[in-house]
């Protein structure tokens, strides 16, 4: 099994070569703050899930950012932000023989196995 | 090869299920998507400036911080759907170029002014009412990002559009100048909010398209025709009436029937001369020229701050 990790934005720009994704490396973007994840947790105990994206110059910037466009209505406790370009991906096109493996192992859920009624609490 | 990939999508899209942005497109949908989106996006951030102008003179402490809230909502919506076109591969700072050159639309409603306080009410009440009526499908697009930050919106809208029927109502209890000024505010936006739509669905050049990709879900005059019926109802709660002599429920449709939109107005305004193109248009592009050497100082002082790290390390 090939298993690529290409190295993504959240889109699909930067490194791809396919269809439009290549204009956002012309020059005209050197001047603009770099993109960056956020992470929102929105209640302590729950995991830090992804809310969207920003622009910010730095990690400082992007939290400030981050707190004024995706938490106005205390949607989170804490924040984390990623600058996109560290975003590591799985290629969509090879979905099919990744995830492969799990398909035909049924017997990994417990509705696999059939046990007499009278058992209780199992 | 090619065909093979359109044929999976399409299947894809039948099924309901959203298209993110690594997943192999057609180059239109992707063109589609940007347009829109990104259209969408500039309607938010040009839509703060009609309402920008009132933060300063609003009538209370109470109706100012509401002002600024909505504003910094409209700011934030901007900044989801940029973000949600930047997936599909256009820059940030290529969207404000189009904007700013006049390459890419806004909704042609931000066009008009915005001449009394009773104006942010009808701003809140129809505007709003009609963007909401767009978007609520939208949370159902088939591109993830745009639905995802399409129900963030949504979220967020409602509390737009009941401040702005409550300063109706508060109005409409006021006095006779009150009432007036009222009524004169819905007579001058609701053509322009019914406009907002977009063009009949036999002019639209977009939207068969877009319903097959599900991009949208209901046509423009579908949309229109609920949003009437809507309003045609809440308006008799405030005691005043809608501009339209044409406007009278049909028992056999099940709906109310309206007068005709003048669509030349429409077209003139998204071509560019409506009342207010050059004054928003202009207000946008000296926020941005004038903010270059924000940016720039950002930008410097963020890499000399890495470069200092780095030595240190």
């Amino acid at each position: 099994m090939s298993f690529q990790i290409n190295k993504l934005y959240y889109g699909d720009y930067g490194e791809s070569k396919n269809g439009a994704a290549d204009i956002s490396t012309t020059q005209q973007n050197a001047a603009e703050w770099p993109l960056w994840e956020v992470f929102i947790r929105s209640k302590q105990g729950l995991d830090h899930k992804h809310a969207g994206s920003l622009h910010a110059a730095d990690a400082a910037m992007a939290i400030e950012n981050a707190r004024d466009v995706y938490t106005r209505r205390m949607e989170g406790v804490s924040l984390w932000v990623v600058e996109s370009k560290y975003i590591h991906a799985s290629n969509p096109d090879e979905a099919g023989s990744l995830y492969d493996p799990a398909n035909d192992k049924a017997y990994r859920h417990p509705t696999f196995y059939d046990l007499p009624e009278e058992v209780k609490y199992m | 090869m090619e065909q093979n990939l359109e044929k999976i999508f399409q299947d894809k899209i039948d099924r309901e299920v959203r298209i993110e942005p690594k997943d192999w497109m057609p180059e239109k949908y992707r063109q589609t998507l940007i347009r829109q989106i990104s259209q969408h996006a500039h309607s938010e951030i040009i839509g703060m400036l009609p309402e920008g102008n009132w933060i300063t003179r609003a009538p209370s402490l109470r109706r100012k911080a509401i002002l600024l809230a909505k504003v910094q909502d409209e700011a934030g919506h901007g900044l989801y759907l940029y973000s949600a076109a930047e997936t599909l591969g256009i820059s940030r700072d290529q969207m404000y170029d189009q904007l700013h050159t006049g390459k890419a639309k806004y909704s042609s409603i931000f066009n008009y002014p915005s001449l009394s306080w009773a104006d942010m009410g009808v701003v809140g009440w129809l505007v709003d009412g009609a963007a909401i009526m767009n978007q609520v499908p939208l949370c159902r697009s088939s591109f993830g990002p745009y639905a995802r930050a399409m129900v963030r919106v949504c979220k967020e809208e409602s509390f737009h559009q009941r401040q702005g029927f409550e300063i109706l109502y508060v109005l409409s209890k006021g006095t006779e100048a009150q009432r007036k000024m009222a009524q004169d505010a819905i007579n001058r936006w609701w053509w322009p909010s019914l406009m907002m739509f977009g063009p009949k669905d036999d002019e639209s050049p977009n939207t068969i398209q877009s319903m097959k990709w599900k991009i949208k879900r209901f046509s423009n005059d579908e949309l229109r025709q609920k949003f009437v019926d809507v309003c045609a109802e809440q308006v008799k709660v405030l005691g005043f009436t809608l501009p339209d002599n044409d406007l009278k429920w049909n028992e056999e449709r099940g709906h109310y029937d309206f007068g005709a939109i003048n669509w030349d107005e429409f077209w003139q305004v998204v071509q560019g001369n409506g009342p207010c193109n050059k004054e928003r248009l202009d207000a946008r592009k000296k926020a941005w020229e004038e903010g270059a050497w924000v940016r720039d100082a950002a930008l410097a002082y963020a890499n000399k701050k890495a470069k200092q790290k780095q030595a240190a390390a």
